[in-house]
């Protein structure tokens, strides 16, 4: 865009000036200065959590209401990630051994047969933006794959994707083995997908459809306030 | 030369395709999460009955069971290797039962989309999506497709890419994308927004449309976007049976044979002219859908409202074309 030519450096902005900047870098998906402000920011001294709560997770949060408002579509919201995953990276190692607070932990996956890995991978950025552990099987998962994540990781939440119409009733075969097993009770149950719908997600015995990667952050955090609550309270 | 396709285009007003593939499939036993187009080889009876189910049904064109035959989607079945085979066999099952039919009847070579996302947001590069849908489409025409038919395409550059596959194969093709994101494609494409793409095509469709997407309703949004954005070219209508639900251990969509019959003569009075259904759609909904057709007088062209009160309501308040366009967010500063 030429109709602004000076420069913008993003070291003289204070910070109450570089922090939208960052939401509006993150916006329009611009990985280089979205690493700059974070690098600006711990240079100034804030904690990682701060820079990640602050700066990268409010931003994604407007990505995410856009999306949701559909005002963004999945390009722009993939390259806003992607910048945001660039933040992470500088991040992730300090938030460890500064021992960040974590909301709960997620596994994820793509069913069986199914490819499409679009909204599943934007699901776990949105929820690592957010505060979440997430591990992410990839795409066609089948439900030993789960079982055995789900088994090594002892996550809060599953999370299951599905395109396609052939490929979302498998969401109902890892469902039905968990609760065999007497491990569904264990997990918050959280699935999505174009084809899915409300109803779907009940059928098949869900905790929750999420229809976008913005509403499966809410609805992620409320479920998981709930089984805290519960566990403080049981 | 002309194709068995346009042939009839131009003597019908309308032409009726297909219904589902794969949700049809599923009724035939196919298991969740396998791939439909193993089918081909594996119980080609049933593919030949599938396709039956349409023709009998009234339907002038049906696409072949090949929707997921690219091979970057066989790759997940470990069959990459085998596009060629797959392809060429769910075209010649096709072939026979169109050439049995007694009436001209064309068999549409179904091409789905790679899944995978294109450069610069994702690793598929335009040349290799190219080459994908190429190798697809030399083995559905060595098959004996009369057209090509890309179908549930979301991103224009896939569109394109296909587009461009076909024009190497030298094949005739009809192109549809799947509107399923408040009246977008899932990548923000607007219908308005394809009718410029495919008229900039160097290698431009029969026809053009809408399949699947979200339900009856907002396919005919989509519809009525395309003939406001001013198309002379034949607008293909393939929508859903309504939305899946899950009754009894199986996928079921909530759309009646009633319905979907007056969603296909709907469909027309909007302005399509090759009308279809997609997932859920029977072979008892086709026919309900050819008999209105047959029967029912065309009328004018309907409103939203209309459309909303007939076939239900629409997923999304707008579908980002005309006045109803988003606005931009306010920016605080643009760079440079």
């Amino acid at each position: 865009m030429a109709e602004d030519d000076d420069d913008l450096i993003l070291s003289d902005l204070p910070d109450e000036e570089l922090v939208p900047q960052m939401h509006d870098d993150l916006y329009d998906g611009l990985k280089d200065e979205v690493v700059e402000g974070v690098e600006i920011l711990l240079e100034r001294g804030w904690t990682p959590y701060r820079v990640l709560t602050e700066a990268l997770v409010a931003g994604m949060t407007i990505v995410g209401n856009d999306f949701r408002d559909g005002i963004l579509f999945v390009p722009e919201v993939l390259l806003a990630a992607n910048a945001m995953k660039a933040g992470m990276g500088i991040l992730k190692p300090l938030l460890v051994e500064t021992g960040a607070p974590k909301l709960g932990k997620m596994v994820i996956g793509t069913v069986k047969g199914d490819i499409h890995d679009i909204g599943k991978n934007l699901v776990s950025m949105m929820m690592e933006g957010a505060g979440f552990e997430v591990v992410d099987l990839g795409i066609n998962t089948d439900v030993d794959e789960y079982l055995g994540a789900l088994e090594k990781e002892r996550p809060d939440i599953l999370g299951m994707s599905a395109l396609l119409t052939t490929t979302m009733p498998y969401m109902k075969v890892v469902i039905d083995t968990l609760t065999e097993k007497g491990l569904r009770d264990d997990y918050i149950v959280l699935v999505g997908g174009a084809p899915l719908n409300e109803e779907f997600g009940r059928a098949i015995g869900a905790d929750a459809y999420c229809r976008d990667a913005a509403v499966a952050v809410e609805t992620a955090k409320a479920f998981v306030a709930r089984k805290h609550n519960q566990a403080a309270a049981g | 030369m002309t194709d068995a396709l346009s042939r009839l285009l131009e003597t019908r007003d309308w032409l009726m395709a297909d219904g589902a593939t794969g949700t049809n499939l599923f009724n035939m036993g196919l298991a969740s999460g396998e791939a439909p187009e193993l089918w081909n080889t594996d119980a080609p009876d049933k593919i030949r009955a599938l396709y039956r189910g349409a023709v009998e049904a009234g339907s002038d064109i049906f696409l072949t069971n090949s929707f997921g035959g690219n091979a970057s989607r066989l790759k997940l079945h470990d069959a990459q290797g085998r596009v060629a085979e797959l392809n060429r066999v769910a075209a010649e099952l096709g072939r026979d039962i169109a050439d049995a039919a007694g009436r001209p009847v064309v068999v549409a070579g179904s091409v789905g989309p790679t899944g995978e996302i294109m450069q610069p947001m994702g690793p598929l590069s335009y040349a290799s999506a190219v080459e994908i849908f190429h190798e697809q489409a030399e083995a559905l025409k060595s098959g004996g497709a009369d057209v090509l038919w890309v179908e549930t395409i979301s991103a224009p550059d896939e569109f394109k890419a296909a587009a461009e596959a076909c024009k190497l194969a030298e094949m005739p093709w009809c192109g549809t994308m799947s509107f399923d994101t408040a009246g977008r494609t899932m990548m923000g494409v607007t219908s308005a927004d394809l009718v410029e793409l495919v008229e900039k095509l160097p290698a431009k469709p029969i026809a053009f449309g809408a399949n699947c997407g979200v339900g009856a309703s907002d396919l005919l949004r989509t519809v009525l976007g395309f003939a406001a954005a001013g198309t002379e070219r034949p607008i293909i209508a393939k929508g859903n049976a309504g939305i899946p639900k899950y009754v009894d251990g199986h996928i079921h969509y909530d759309g009646t044979p009633e319905l979907m019959a007056d969603y296909a003569v709907l469909a027309r009075d909007c302005g399509a002219t090759i009308i279809g259904g997609c997932c859920g759609t029977t072979p008892e909904h086709l026919r309900a859908m050819r008999a209105a057709l047959e029967t029912r007088p065309r009328g004018p062209r309907p409103s939203l409202d209309e459309i909303a009160s007939r076939l239900g309501g629409f997923s999304s308040a707008s579908d980002g074309t005309g006045d109803s366009e988003t606005p931009a967010r306010t920016r605080r500063r643009r760079r440079g």
